[in-house]
């Protein structure tokens, strides 16, 4: 086996545990970045998305759209739940973190209710590419790429559109934005949308790839929060590079001792990093540049 | 005045109720078996048709004149894939609701979780699943199939046709790990090796790096272990890079029924040895389908706990109707005369009194690439062998502990 078959092969492992890692943090990171919630109910409104992607996968929509339909209801579920519950919980943070772990509780078991214990799944299209002796999913590769369309587009609604600059004004100074005719209560909103929109995101592009259950969403909790716990406040300077680090450890990791160590190693990388850096990444880049 | 009569009156026809409603009990106290199965969480996909299984025995025996004249009454909790749930209700159901007898249990952890309550409070369980072996416990029959059932004859059977390298991914927990140390001992057995082993921590769902492994083994085929519905992603993903090795497992197709739920060609050449699958085409396992899904119309599919658990409440009839009693220790007298048999939707299985373990007939279900199910061999009566071989012996001596290959039971 040549050299550039593993070089291959690492880089492959790489972006697919970055995009897992990615993936899965972001809406949780938009959400606790910009308003600084807590949401427990995440893994929720990735299960969401997967459930919605796979329905209308199955009556018959072509599975881009199909993802779309999944990030689309989960983001007017989302809007929802923030108008109904999170809303009200604003300046009392350590509340919405249990009154999240109740949705979240309520989503599984009502799912489990009404739709039954699984979910018939989608398939994995695309099929496989070979690489020296080993070979490999593509639509793996479509999800890291997905993943880095997320970061970029994510990037690009902040810095460079309208909405982007009233939230970042709304997150500063709240009543200063206010006081100059934001409607900060809209963008809160639509951020909250926004998040539980790229957790169905991410529920829609795993969708074929996984198990369909009401539990489903917590297969992908411990990798969110620790993406976010490492990479701190700020969606681009915390989670991408935490996204990559944590990808770095978990998929050597992984390759030389298995998935046990892989684990073992991330949350070892978390205890490190919290440690060196309380404030995340993030907090450190920032502090650096000013 | 008028009060006080009344009063009177009130007191004298409520004793009267009393004492008829205590007659009337006396004469039928039911049978009271505790349910404690997983019908939320990672497991109920396999475990929420075993509690079907339980009530349909129970209709089916209430309206035939119940279990000696007496009703079977289940006490039915969801113990909700969480082990702590199992220590709660496994005490509820020995203490407040003093059950006669209880039905518990899914995951090899869960079991384990409950078997010293049920031992410290002298209850009486059934676990009505297949499972690593070696539960050498007198409070505990054992209705499911174990490794030297389900692995003596479904790896020689994969060596012969595939080849004698053999690698191991494996759900990393007492029944991942003892079971997989049956593979490893069988392999070793018949002249094959290990090309690789993996254990997968419960609740990881991403498999690529895992499967990499595998292409690097090259092994002749894979003995997949894995547990719970995270776990079950791996098919798929496995599928999707093209690994195309056949699969052996003893959890998959007869728990989770995976070739149904996953889109062929996934489970492609998977061989799952099992007492019970609903596509067995006997007589006796039609017409337990067909009354399965009268009452049930909506049950995805019946699988081998389902089965297991119906069987396990008609062995209980028979057996207290035999000890006319349901105290623990008679009923063992019962099962120590050895012929404690009966005719099952799978074929006739037995316990074996040395360690309380059911005889089985094993089928071997092949999945096709558009996931039909057929069955290349068949082994009747297949015994609990290694358990009383190795020295467990429940007539005699009660260690209440589990052995495995490795941890033997002391010799004498």
């Amino acid at each position: 086996m040549d050299i550039a078959t593993h070089i291959f092969s690492a880089l492959y492992q790489f972006g697919d545990a970055f995009a897992f890692l990615v993936l899965s943090a972001c809406g949780l990171a938009v959400i606790f970045g910009m308003m600084g919630v807590i949401n427990l109910a995440h893994g929720e409104f990735i299960m969401c998305g997967a459930y919605v992607t796979a329905s209308t996968a199955h009556v018959g929509l072509p599975l881009p759209l199909a993802i779309m339909a999944g990030a689309i209801v989960a983001a007017l579920v989302g809007a929802l739940v923030e108008l109904v519950v999170i809303r009200h919980l604003y300046d009392r943070p350590l509340d919405t973190i249990v009154a999240t772990w109740g949705l979240s509780l309520i989503a599984t078991q009502g799912t489990l209710i009404l739709v039954g214990s699984s979910m018939a799944g989608v398939g994995t299209p695309f099929g496989s590419f070979q690489v020296g002796e080993y070979s490999y999913s593509i639509y793996r590769l479509v999800l890291f790429a997905s993943a880095l369309g997320v970061l970029g587009g994510l990037y690009m609604l902040f810095n460079w559109t309208r909405f982007g600059v009233l939230a970042r004004a709304t997150i500063q100074v709240p009543h200063m934005a206010a006081a100059l005719g934001v409607d900060t209560r809209l963008i809160y909103s639509l951020t909250f949308a926004c998040g539980a929109g790229l957790a169905g995101l991410a529920g829609g592009l795993y969708a074929p790839t996984m198990t369909l259950v009401p539990t489903m969403g917590a297969t992908f909790i411990m990798e969110a929060f620790v993406t976010v716990v490492i990479g701190g406040a700020d969606v681009f300077l915390g989670t991408a590079p935490a996204g990559a680090v944590l990808a770095v450890v978990k998929s050597v990791m992984t390759s030389w001792q298995g998935q046990l160590f892989g684990q073992i190693g991330l949350l070892v990388a978390v205890i490190i990093v919290v440690r060196v850096l309380p404030k995340g990444i993030s907090g450190f880049l920032l502090r650096e540049r000013t | 005045m008028t009060k006080n009569v009344l009063r009177g009156l009130r007191a004298v026809a409520l004793t009267g109720t009393l004492v008829l409603a205590t007659g009337a009990a006396f004469a039928q106290t039911p049978i009271k078996l505790g349910v404690l199965e997983d019908q939320s969480g990672d497991f109920a996909v396999a475990t929420i048709g075993k509690v079907h299984a339980i009530q349909l025995a129970a209709e089916e025996i209430n309206k035939a004149g119940g279990i000696d004249g007496r009703p079977l009454e289940l006490i039915t909790y969801d113990t909700q894939s969480d082990n702590t749930r199992y220590q709660e209700f496994m005490r509820r159901v020995l203490q407040r609701d003093k059950v006669d007898v209880v039905f518990a249990g899914f995951s090899s952890a869960s079991r384990e979780a409950y078997r010293p309550i049920v031992d410290q409070f002298n209850g009486f369980a059934f676990y009505n699943n297949q499972y690593e072996g070696g539960v050498c416990d007198g409070h505990m029959i054992v209705t499911g199939a174990v490794p030297e059932q389900q692995f003596s004859t479904l790896i020689p059977y994969m060596m012969e046709k595939y080849g004698k390298n053999v690698y191991t991914l494996a759900a990393d927990y007492n029944f991942g790990q003892i079971s997989a140390e049956w593979v490893r001992n069988i392999v070793k057995e018949n002249g094959g090796k290990m090309a690789g082993e993996e254990f997968i921590p419960l609740g990881v769902s991403q498999f690529s790096q895992s499967i990499q492994n595998i292409q690097k083994a090259k092994p002749d085929f894979v003995v997949t272990l894995l547990v719970g519905t995270a776990q079950a992603s791996y098919y798929e993903q496995a599928a999707s890079a093209n690994v195309s090795l056949p699969m052996a497992s003893s959890v998959n197709v007869g728990q989770g029924y995976e070739h149904k739920r996953f889109k062929p060609p996934s489970l492609k050449d998977m061989y799952v040895t099992t007492n019970y699958i609903e596509e067995i085409d006997t007589p006796a396992s039609k017409a337990f389908y067909a009354k399965f899904k009268a009452k049930f119309p909506s049950e995805p599919y019946v699988n081998q706990e389902a089965e297991n658990s119906y069987l396990a409440v008609y062995l209980y009839k028979q057996m207290v109707e035999r000890a006319k009693s349901t105290k623990r220790e008679d009923i063992r007298k019962v099962i120590a005369v050895g012929d404690v048999c009966m005719d099952a939707p799978e074929g006739k299985v037995c316990i074996d009194p040395k360690s309380q373990h059911m005889s089985h007939t094993i089928y071997l279900a092949k999945v096709g690439a558009d996931h039909s199910i057929s069955f290349p061999k068949v082994w009747e009566g297949i015994k609990p062998y290694w358990l009383g071989d190795a020295g467990c012996d429940l007539t005699k001596k009660d260690p209440m502990a589990q052995y495995t290959p490795s941890n033997p039971p002391p010799k004498p």
